[in-house]
């Protein structure tokens, strides 16, 4: 088992992760990082501080408020009443109406509405976060650290190209193309509260938003110059009582979509180019939080909101559940050939590791997990003793990316609230899936001062080793390469190349 | 009740359909309805309809019960056997329900719910069974309500025929006392109203489920062997099937099962890509592509012969300068077929295909620059319309004026021979002769059968009725066109996969030889699906009628087949990469592929 204790300790106060290479961090200033980036490759890195973006230019959900009230009568109230919101309203409208002479009416409507709101307080006392309003949800389900309040809410890469697209506070989302100057920005009335985003895989230019109400799958044309797609490339999945998504996720053939909602039960599997749905449903856990398909498309994994989580196989869609001591299950990801599920919940610090029986395809409808999850990483809080000073690091496990190659683990661990010198960072482990599984300590990132890590994610086919890329609190997103030789090569329309390369850097 | 179910299923069984069918127009719609087949349908649901009704009133007991019930006695007491009366109640259910079992089969015929619809994703039967079952019950509840309410009003304006007739043919006499039911206070009995409310539910539950586990059956995945391992298996075999000319739900069965096969099962993917043990030829990789690319090449034809018709629909006053676009498509077509056909050269079927293709092209080859008026190009281009639509469904909708005008015997004679036989071979010869009378046919007559019929129809489309029975709604000829495109998309999905595996797994490069082939078909057809859908109304969605039991995916099944033609041609050039660069392709394709391979299409 690894722990935080055995790790190299945090670089200087001023210093920024640059680069691994020759299996060490190399940190440096700011002006080395500018040169050593020129060189890297041409990937934009990019400040979107907080400043220079639009406030909400519209607070309100509706455009009730620009309108004169117009008093309509009980009955047509009572009409719009349930068109719009349903029983509840019905009985609202009915109990606050001034009408005289219908007293009667009234009080058994008030009655009733005061059982309803029983009710429903029940249902949010068995599930506590159904209480919550959506905005909320979405920011305690999200991946980002700080996802209300930092600029950058959702981060993706392009699975095959040097393309990634950002999702930003203002609710608009940039797509960044390392071989072409223009960056789309993609608006849309109904793009509210991004929580996630994901490009179909095998595809040039298709993204799909999980927006508050609805996903949004945006056509995008690559070779368009327009950096102002309009509304009309975006195709809407919407589904009754499926709102707020939180999370997304392609089959990796690129025929199906994903979407989960902490409030809906049933995760839906999209038909994007029909528009079909099925819904898979599962009682019990209140919902579905977040949603990893494993890289060879065989499982998925499924995080409900309460001390349990699903992982499914994608064949016959079966199920497998596993019920957590602790907490809800808060991140997880999938080693490459999706043989085993490193996840964490919420509560323990403890990376747990779940290995699955490779898959055949014979075997159908057997998810064939092991009995039990073991703990491979302890990332309890630790002192580390520098020349600076003293730094505690250590806590809960916010997300975690594992890349493509199977050889880099980066984690995000959040600090303690309540203790003002614990922080966020970001732990990077060397790993090994086969023969057996190995989790070895390879240090902390830093950014900039006073910088918070909050997105990460690892560049798909980066040739020359792996490639994190982080989007930091400040609205900074920066690319740090880990430069080794990998027997796994990630992309295999890439070239013999990056064998050779990587052991030029070596040497 | 038993014998109820029994007999919907056979119809379930016998109506059954794959491909759905669209009529394109309100009068073919019409057509449909009263078709003997359809009629024979809904007669014996609304008998069914009535037996259920039947059964229900006897399990209801109450004033349901029988048809004949003794009067109320009356003040007067001198009447003193005891007549039998009418009961009205049991009446109104019976009636009620053959009123259900026809609404039934009306909708049955116009929501298609005789296609079946594959899933998305593979699931068991039971959960597929219980998912659905929710959704089921909401939609009886709904449908019910509206039957009831719909068959309210026509018991109140008709009510009175069956009544008469029952208890005259009956010798039953009509209680004064009780009130008529087709009157507005007798209608409003909320129990008989709840009654039949539930007798509805009860009705329409029992079929629907019927109907539902039916559909779940025979779409359920079926496992074809890919090598047979006794001797009489070798007809269940995949690449047999495939190559044969099975009912076209066995045809889509195997593709599906392909396509998972391809997808998921490494063992049985080896089992294609492997050698014939003596001799140690690809048959069955030979087999499977050639199907599939066969298929494929089909549905690439009928969209430029679609698009011709709406090129020429669209232009039939300005005919110049029409053919700027066909005749390079078709050429490079022919050259693509001819390379094709060069390969294999022995295979029967793809041969007298592209020979009829060609034969059909070649006028238009040799008169490029010649209008499409003229008598010489016209009849070709007809012909090979007519051909080509015989078998499918598409063949109602193509009866645009373009074709009725233009060479009206040339067609028939063209479809009556593929319909007498097979004979392909000879039908260069005909088409030829046909072109040659055609020409030497005075050409006044030609143009004055051509005014007249320019002038019938004008006249016709003045009249406001004629044209709404008889005018085509746009988006649905587009559905007929792509109403078996679930057999395409599962063809793409399997060959890519399986060249997308032969990679890595395939030993002997059996599936190297066809590559190109793959990659040429794959190519021309992402062409013609992209020049298709600047078609107008081609590109636009049909609204979306979220959470109905009734299942509509194949509106846009359109739109899956470009979404999955896309895939599948990054799905190959993903994975080989670099290496398609020594492919041979024409240099036109081998742009197209490298805009693939930088991820621009």
């Amino acid at each position: 088992m690894c722990s935080l204790a055995l790790f190299p300790p945090p670089p200087a106060p001023g210093d920024i992760t640059l680069y691994e290479v020759n299996n060490s961090l190399v940190c440096g200033r700011l002006h080395e990082q500018l040169t050593f980036q020129n060189q890297l490759a041409d990937l934009p890195v990019l400040s979107l501080p907080k400043e220079t973006l639009k406030a909400h230019s519209r607070l309100e959900h509706s455009t009730q408020p620009a309108f004169i009230h117009h008093r309509e009568s009980l009955w047509k109230g009572c009409l719009s009443a349930w068109r719009d919101v349903g029983l509840c309203g019905v009985l609202k409208e009915i109990a606050n109406a001034e009408e005289e002479g219908l007293q009667w009416v009234k009080a058994g409507s008030r009655y009733l509405l005061a059982v309803c709101h029983w009710l429903s307080s029940l249902h949010g006392s068995l599930f506590p976060h159904l209480s919550l309003t959506s905005e909320d949800m979405i920011a305690a389900f999200s991946q980002a650290v700080d996802w209300a309040g930092c600029t950058i809410r959702a981060f993706a890469w392009h699975p095959h190209t040097s393309k990634f697209a950002v999702a930003l506070l203002d609710d608009s989302i940039r797509v960044y193309n390392s071989n072409s100057a223009t960056i789309p920005s993609l608006k849309h009335r109904l793009q509210r509260n991004v929580a996630a985003m994901a490009w179909k895989p095998l595809c040039a230019s298709i993204l799909a938003v999980a927006c508050q109400s609805c996903v949004l799958v945006w056509h995008l044309d690559p070779t368009s110059l327009s950096t102002r797609p309009s509304s009309g490339c975006a195709q809407v999945l919407s589904y009754p009582g499926h709102s707020p998504v939180t999370s997304l996720a392609w089959a990796p053939s690129g025929e199906l979509l994903l979407s989960a909602s902490p409030v809906n039960t049933a995760m839906l599997v999209w038909d994007v180019s029909t528009e079909n749905c099925v819904q898979l449903q599962w009682f019990g856990g209140g919902g579905v939080t977040y949603l990893a398909w494993s890289p060879d498309g065989s499982k998925v994994l499924a995080a409900a909101p309460s001390a349990v989580f699903r992982v499914w196989e994608a064949q016959m869609w079966t199920c497998e559940r596993w019920p957590t001591i602790k907490g809800r299950c808060q991140t997880g990801c999938w080693s490459p050939d999706g043989s085993r599920l490193l996840f964490t919940v919420l509560g323990a610090s403890v990376i747990y590791s779940l290995s699955f029986s490779e898959y055949r395809g014979e075997m159908q409808g057997q998810v064939g997990g092991s009995k039990t999850a073991s703990i491979v990483a302890d990332l309890s809080e630790t002192t580390f003793e520098t020349l600076y000073g003293e730094e505690r690091i250590g806590g809960e496990i916010h997300s975690m990316v594992w890349d493509p190659t199977g050889e880099r683990l980066a984690v995000i661990i959040r600090g303690h609230a309540d203790v003002p010198e614990s922080q966020t960072v970001i732990a990077v482990f060397r790993t090994r899936n086969s023969p057996v599984f190995e989790l070895l300590p390879c240090g902390f990132l830093r950014g900039e001062c006073g910088a918070q890590p909050q997105l990460i994610a690892f560049h798909p086919c980066f040739k020359k080793g792996a490639l994190l890329t982080v989007c930091w609190s400040t609205g900074k997103i920066s690319h740090i390469p880990f430069f080794f030789m990998s027997a796994h090569v990630p992309c295999t329309s890439s070239s013999p190349s990056p064998v050779i390369a990587s052991t030029s850097v070596c040497e | 009740m038993s014998v109820v179910i029994l007999v919907i299923s056979i119809f379930n069984v016998e109506f059954y359909a794959v491909v759905p069918s669209i009529p394109c127009s309100r009068l073919a719609l019409i057509g449909k309805i009263i078709h003997p087949q359809q009629v024979i349908h809904s007669v014996v649901h609304a008998v069914m309809g009535m037996l259920v009704a039947w059964c229900a009133a006897v399990m209801t007991k109450g004033k349901f019960q029988f048809l004949a019930v003794p009067c109320t006695p009356s003040e007067s007491l001198d009447d003193a056997v005891p007549q039998m009366c009418l009961n009205e109640h049991h009446l109104f259910f019976l009636l009620s329900g053959a009123f259900m079992g026809y609404s039934y089969s009306l909708l049955y015929l116009i929501n298609n719910m005789n296609y079946l619809p594959f899933p998305v994703i593979q699931q068991y039967k039971y959960l597929r069974f219980r998912r659905s079952l929710p959704l089921l019950v909401k939609h009886t509840c709904v449908e019910s309500l509206y039957f009831v309410r719909n068959f309210c009003v026509t018991y109140y304006f008709f009510g009175y025929i069956p009544k008469v007739w029952i208890s005259t043919t009956m010798d039953l006499r009509i209680d004064s006392k009780l009130h008529p039911l087709d009157t507005l206070t007798g209608l409003l009995d909320l129990s008989l109203f709840y009654h039949a409310w539930l007798c509805g539910v009860f009705l329409l539950i029992t079929w629907y489920i019927a109907w539902l586990l039916f559909k779940i059956y025979a779409t359920e995945t079926h496992h074809f062997p890919v090598q047979p391992t006794f001797a009489e298996e070798t007809d269940q075999c995949l690449p047999k099937i495939l190559n044969s000319n099975p009912p076209l739900i066995i045809k889509f069965l195997a593709l599906q099962d392909l396509m998972l096969l391809s997808q998921y099962s490494p063992v049985r993917r080896q089992e294609v890509f492997s050698l014939s043990q003596p001799g140690g030829h690809p048959h069955n990789w030979t087999a499977i592509s050639r199907e599939c690319l066969s298929l494929l090449n089909d549905l690439t034809q009928r969209l430029i012969a679609q698009q011709e018709a709406a090129a020429a629909n669209g232009r039939v006053k300005q005919p110049a300068g029409e053919l700027k676009v066909s005749p390079q498509t078709p050429g490079a077509l022919v050259t693509e077929d001819m390379s094709f056909q060069s390969q294999r050269s022995n295979i029967a079927p793809r041969a007298s295909m592209s020979s009829l293709v060609k034969s059909s092209l070649m006028p238009l080859k040799t008169s490029p620059g010649s209008d499409v008026g003229s008598p010489f190009s016209s009849p070709a281009l007809s012909c090979k319309m007519g051909i080509l639509d015989v078998n499918s469904p598409w063949h109602g909708s193509v009866q645009s004026p373009q074709v009725t005008r233009r060479g009206p015997k040339l067609w028939t004679s063209g479809s009556d021979l593929q319909m007498n036989g097979s004979h392909h071979e000879s039908f260069p010869l005909l088409s030829a002769a046909g072109v040659g009378s055609e020409a030497v046919q005075p050409r006044v007559i030609y143009t004055w059968l051509q005014n007249k019929q320019q002038q019938i129809k004008t006249f016709l489309s003045k009249r406001v009725l004629i044209m709404y029975f008889f005018s085509k709604h746009p988006e649905a000829s587009i559905q007929a066109v792509f109403s078996d495109a679930q057999m395409h998309i599962w063809a793409l999905e399997g060959l890519s996969h399986l060249v997308a595996a032969s990679f890595t797994e395939d030993q002997f490069g059996v599936v190297q030889t066809t590559l190109p082939a793959i990659l040429n078909t794959l190519l021309t057809l992402q062409e013609v699906v992209d020049r298709h859908f600047k078609l107008p109304h081609v590109s636009s969605k049909p609204p979306r009628i979220s959470g109905s039991l009734v299942d509509t995916s194949y509106k846009t099944l359109r739109f899956a087949l470009r979404a999955s033609l896309k895939t599948a041609l990054y799905r190959i050039t993903t994975v080989f990469g670099e290496h398609l660069n020594a492919v041979q392709v024409s240099t036109e394709h081998k742009k197209r592929l490298q805009q693939f391979l930088e991820y621009k299409e």
